[in-house]
């Protein structure tokens, strides 16, 4: 079975953390994502962008488009895509494209750092 | 990180939402840290026992307030102080607090907190240090370090802008749209201010003073948090991100200055570029250009080309002249003049700058434009006048070795072979 391990955080902490706090728990993880790749257990990571770089597109009815991330709790996420996008208005007509004629909200969510691997290297 | 090494950012993170809160119901800038001083204190001892709250930021506007209550009691000599244990049973309290306290409220809490740092007669020294002790919650011993200053002197300040603040009266009701408009403006401005002053200093040796560029992105993030879809502040972030990406190429190994034609852009922050251009592409999206955002797109261009050769210098061009339409400053112009040296070339980037020799003549950089137009156009003599004028001015002394290296290869250049 695959897994999906979606990480949270207070993103208010995390961006208090000097860049020592911040290699300090990406060494931590580094460790054991090292010990998962090496036994062929571990799948692409991706690292996001700040909420603050964040667009939501709201589908059903005439799409709408929103600064700032998906807020609402009612809905859950769940399943993403990973798309290769020129721009973000490129992002968001090819979520408007896939979302055709649904009731479903994406965020779009530029990704800071792509591991295909999982690991570093 | 240490086992309580989590908490650090924690109370760090909550800092400015908690004392806008706690400001809005004390109506006393002291009364207000006092109160998250000693909520603090409690957080350090109940939370490694009961784990963190739910809502950090609720439990500590909530304990804070309870202990300035408990200190007036206290003074009144009636009840007496609960013990900790049951201040730490807030469960119920907290999640009706965190309810009410939803993120409008925060919005306008850390928009004032910040707005009165922000105070007009305050000089833009005060204003620094004022939002670096209070919001950022600096000690006073850092931010003496990077004014470069003595504590004492800088505590003096300190105290001297707190009490011009105090008496300056900021209204604590909820701000009207054009009030909240006006707010953010002149917060985005001191915000560019704590940034600026990391970034060029006043004086002193170190140039580049990370701690206050890495605050006034700190800040700029917190303010784009909460106004998410303002193109401005999407603008700001935007500029502070592209410029301190370039902080690693602009001091060289001597701590000499090393100018953008001749950096070497490997040393670039990529991640911080690309979250600039990321934030540029969203306020593009809401076509209301504004000064803030017409400067990052001018340092987007720059991120974008992999040498000074490969920039689109008139792309550069059409942005400061769209710049200087909208926000006309002399500033801008000599800014626009080094954009038209590369695309027309010396001569009209100097008569461009020509008229402002008056406006600016106090400015270091002027000078230094000015000697480098004159060098290329051959006339070494007014050339080494304009450097020496701008070595006169120079702030730091990495300015004024740079303009020295210029006067060393003027003088080289023009030596009888």
């Amino acid at each position: 079975m695959l897994y999906a391990l979606l990480c949270c955080h207070d993103e208010a902490v995390v961006r208090s953390w000097t860049k020592a706090e911040d290699d300090a728990v990406l060494a931590k993880r580094h460790k054991v994502t090292e010990r998962l790749a090496a036994k062929g257990k571990l799948g692409p990571a991706l690292r996001l962008m700040p909420t603050t770089a964040a667009t939501t597109v709201r589908m059903g009815g005439e799409p709408v488009v929103l600064d700032g991330p998906f807020a609402e709790t009612k809905e859950a996420l769940l399943g993403f895509y990973l798309i290769d996008c020129d721009s973000l208005d490129e992002a968001i007509e090819t979520a408007k494209d896939i979302g055709r004629d649904e009731k479903v909200v994406f965020e779009i969510r530029p990704v800071k750092l792509f591991l295909p691997n999982g690991i570093a290297s | 990180m240490t086992t309580l090494g989590w908490m650090d950012p924690v109370l760090r993170s909550a800092r400015p939402q908690t004392i806008g809160a706690l400001l809005r119901y004390f109506r006393d800038l002291d009364q207000a840290e006092e109160a998250f001083q000693e909520a603090c204190l409690r957080a350090l001892k109940i939370w490694p026992v009961n784990g963190p709250p739910r809502d950090p930021v609720a439990w500590l506007i909530l304990v804070g307030r309870n202990v300035a209550l408990d200190d007036v009691r206290r003074r009144s000599k009636s009840a007496p102080l609960p013990a900790d244990a049951a201040i730490s049973d807030l469960d119920d309290a907290e999640s009706d607090i965190a309810e009410r306290l939803d993120s409008s409220h925060y919005r306008d809490d850390v928009l004032r907190l910040l707005f009165i740092c922000c105070h007009p007669d305050l000089p833009a020294v005060q204003q620094i240090a004022l939002a670096l002790r209070i919001v950022s919650g600096m000690s006073v011993k850092e931010i003496a370090r990077a004014f470069l200053v003595g504590e004492s002197a800088m505590e003096q300040r300190i105290t001297r802008a707190k009490s011009r603040v105090t008496r300056a009266d900021v209204p604590f009701e909820t701000p009207g749209a054009v009030e909240r408009a006006e707010r953010l403006g002149a917060v985005a401005a001191m915000i560019y201010l704590v940034f600026n002053e990391g970034y060029s200093a006043s004086g002193g040796t170190v140039h580049v003073r990370t701690p206050l560029c890495e605050e006034a992105i700190r800040l700029a993030r917190l303010l784009l948090t909460l106004f998410p879809g303002e193109p401005e502040i999407l603008g700001l972030t935007a500029l502070l991100l592209l410029q301190h990406a370039r902080a690693p190429a602009r001091i060289d190994g001597d701590g000499a200055i090393v100018l953008l034609d001749d950096q070497d852009r490997r040393l670039w922050d990529r991640d911080l570029i690309a979250e600039g251009l990321a934030l540029i592409d969203k306020a593009v999206r809401h076509r209301r250009p504004g000064p803030y955002q017409l400067q990052a797109a001018i340092a987007g261009v720059h991120a974008h080309a992999a040498s000074s050769k490969d920039t689109d210098w008139s792309e550069i061009d059409q942005l400061y002249a769209t710049l200087e339409r909208l926000h006309p400053s002399p500033v801008v112009t000599l800014n626009r003049a080094v954009a038209v040296n590369k695309v027309h070339g010396p001569a009209a980037a100097l008569a461009m700058i020509e008229p402002l020799a008056e406006p600016l003549a106090g400015y270091f950089h002027f000078f230094g434009v000015k000697g480098g137009l004159l060098m290329r156009l051959g006339r070494a003599e007014e050339a080494r006048v304009a450097f020496d004028q701008a070595i006169a001015l120079a702030h730091t002394p990495a300015e004024a070795a740079h303009i020295r290296l210029h006067l060393d290869r003027l003088i080289k250049e023009n030596q009888p072979a």
